[in-house]
């Protein structure tokens, strides 16, 4: 009998969506795992690690991204149910939605502008391509959201999901020190930013230092998406 | 996770996707669910228990649902490469200007609104 032949099993498994399946969640409980083993350091975020390992694994092996994502598709498939699972968190901070009201909803809708405009703005600047332009100006809104304004302007969803993990690591490593530096003494107000800026990246962040804040951003991601989910793609439709 | 609201779920978003492709408006299905959901809980004044943990259960592994989507960097590599200049410029400070514009818009007319226990 002859010995298994590694490299056949191999191919054989990698046309599997199981395998595909199951590297996503083992990459991500890795990373997780260093994650908390860290003491939840903003830089080791498990979802750039589980994005390295995955890639790093996929590029070394020669597995096309289309092979890996049959099988993750299940994951993915979820991020739609999850957007819609968003509504919870709305409904259960109404109260105090409607006690902040015209503040609140002036500083959503003002720094959903400024996001948005200063992510196509310093684009456009630095000379970025269309594509990398549409992929780029949804990037401070929660990903799911991101995705269906990427795709609907005629972005890549792909570039988007990993531009908005980017943007939440930036907003939540760095935002504390900004709203230092700016002498923002209001919890609402830091959080608030925190949620528009750096959805759940910046929301988890927000949680850790002060509930109010945390209960805020978590707010303003969801106001932030929707506002960005209707207003993003009408400007488009009526500009260009 | 109880099916049968995990069924809601899918249901708002189903309709959603369904009021997008019927209308054509420029809003993703899935927010148009949530939209629909939401109103559903405004009409309904409470907040099933059942639908509260299924969302929950949805929500917390939020981070998870972006990998695959995230792994697609590979396909993107020679591109980040080749506009570094202008997505630094749009991620780094750009997104600091964001936070600290809507910040101070936040404090400045929430003042008359701000408690005590809110203050830093």
């Amino acid at each position: 009998m002859n010995p298994p032949d590694l490299e056949q099993i191999w191919v054989y498994l990698s046309q599997k969506p199981l395998t595909g399946l199951t590297l996503t969640l083992c990459a991500y409980v890795a990373g997780d795992w260093l994650y908390e083993k860290s003491g939840r350091h903003p830089l080791l975020n498990p979802v750039p690690i589980a994005i390295i390992l995955i890639a790093g694994l996929l590029w070394a092996t020669g597995v096309p991204y289309k092979d890996y994502f049959d099988g993750a598709q299940f994951v993915h498939f979820l991020l739609g149910p999850a957007t819609v699972a968003l509504a919870v968190p709305l409904y259960q901070q109404i109260e105090t939605l409607t006690k902040s009201g015209p503040a609140l909803l002036a500083g959503v809708l003002i720094g959903s502008g400024t996001a948005a405009g200063c992510a196509y703005g310093f684009a456009y600047i630095g000379g970025a391509s269309t594509e990398t332009l549409y992929s780029i100006a949804p990037k401070s809104v929660t990903a799911p959201i991101a995705m269906g304004i990427s795709e609907q302007l005629g972005g890549l969803p792909s570039l988007t999901a990993v531009l908005v993990i980017l943007t939440g690591i930036t907003g939540a490593v760095f935002g504390p020190l900004v709203l230092n530096l700016t002498r923002i003494k209001d919890w609402r107000a830091r959080g608030l930013a925190m949620g528009v800026a750096a959805h759940g990246l910046g929301t988890s962040r927000a949680f850790q230092v002060n509930a109010v804040a945390g209960a805020f951003a978590g707010l303003a991601m969801g106001l932030n998406g929707l506002a960005t989910a209707i207003l993003i793609p009408l400007i488009f439709a009526l500009v260009f | 996770m109880i099916i049968r609201y995990l069924a809601l779920i899918l249901i708002c978003q189903l309709a959603g996707e369904t009021v997008q492709v019927a209308t054509d408006i420029p809003v993703p299905g899935p927010v148009i669910g949530m939209a629909i959901l939401f109103t559903g809980l405004l009409i309904k004044r409470g907040l099933p228990q059942g639908l509260y943990e299924t969302a929950g259960g949805l929500l917390r592994h939020l981070a998870l649902l972006f990998v695959p989507a995230g792994v697609g960097v590979m396909l993107h590599v020679p591109r980040l490469a080749d506009e570094w200049w202008p997505v630094f410029l749009a991620i780094v400070p750009g997104t600091l200007i964001a936070i600290a514009i809507t910040a101070l818009v936040m404090e400045r007319l929430g003042r008359s609104t701000l408690r005590d226990e809110d203050k830093v």
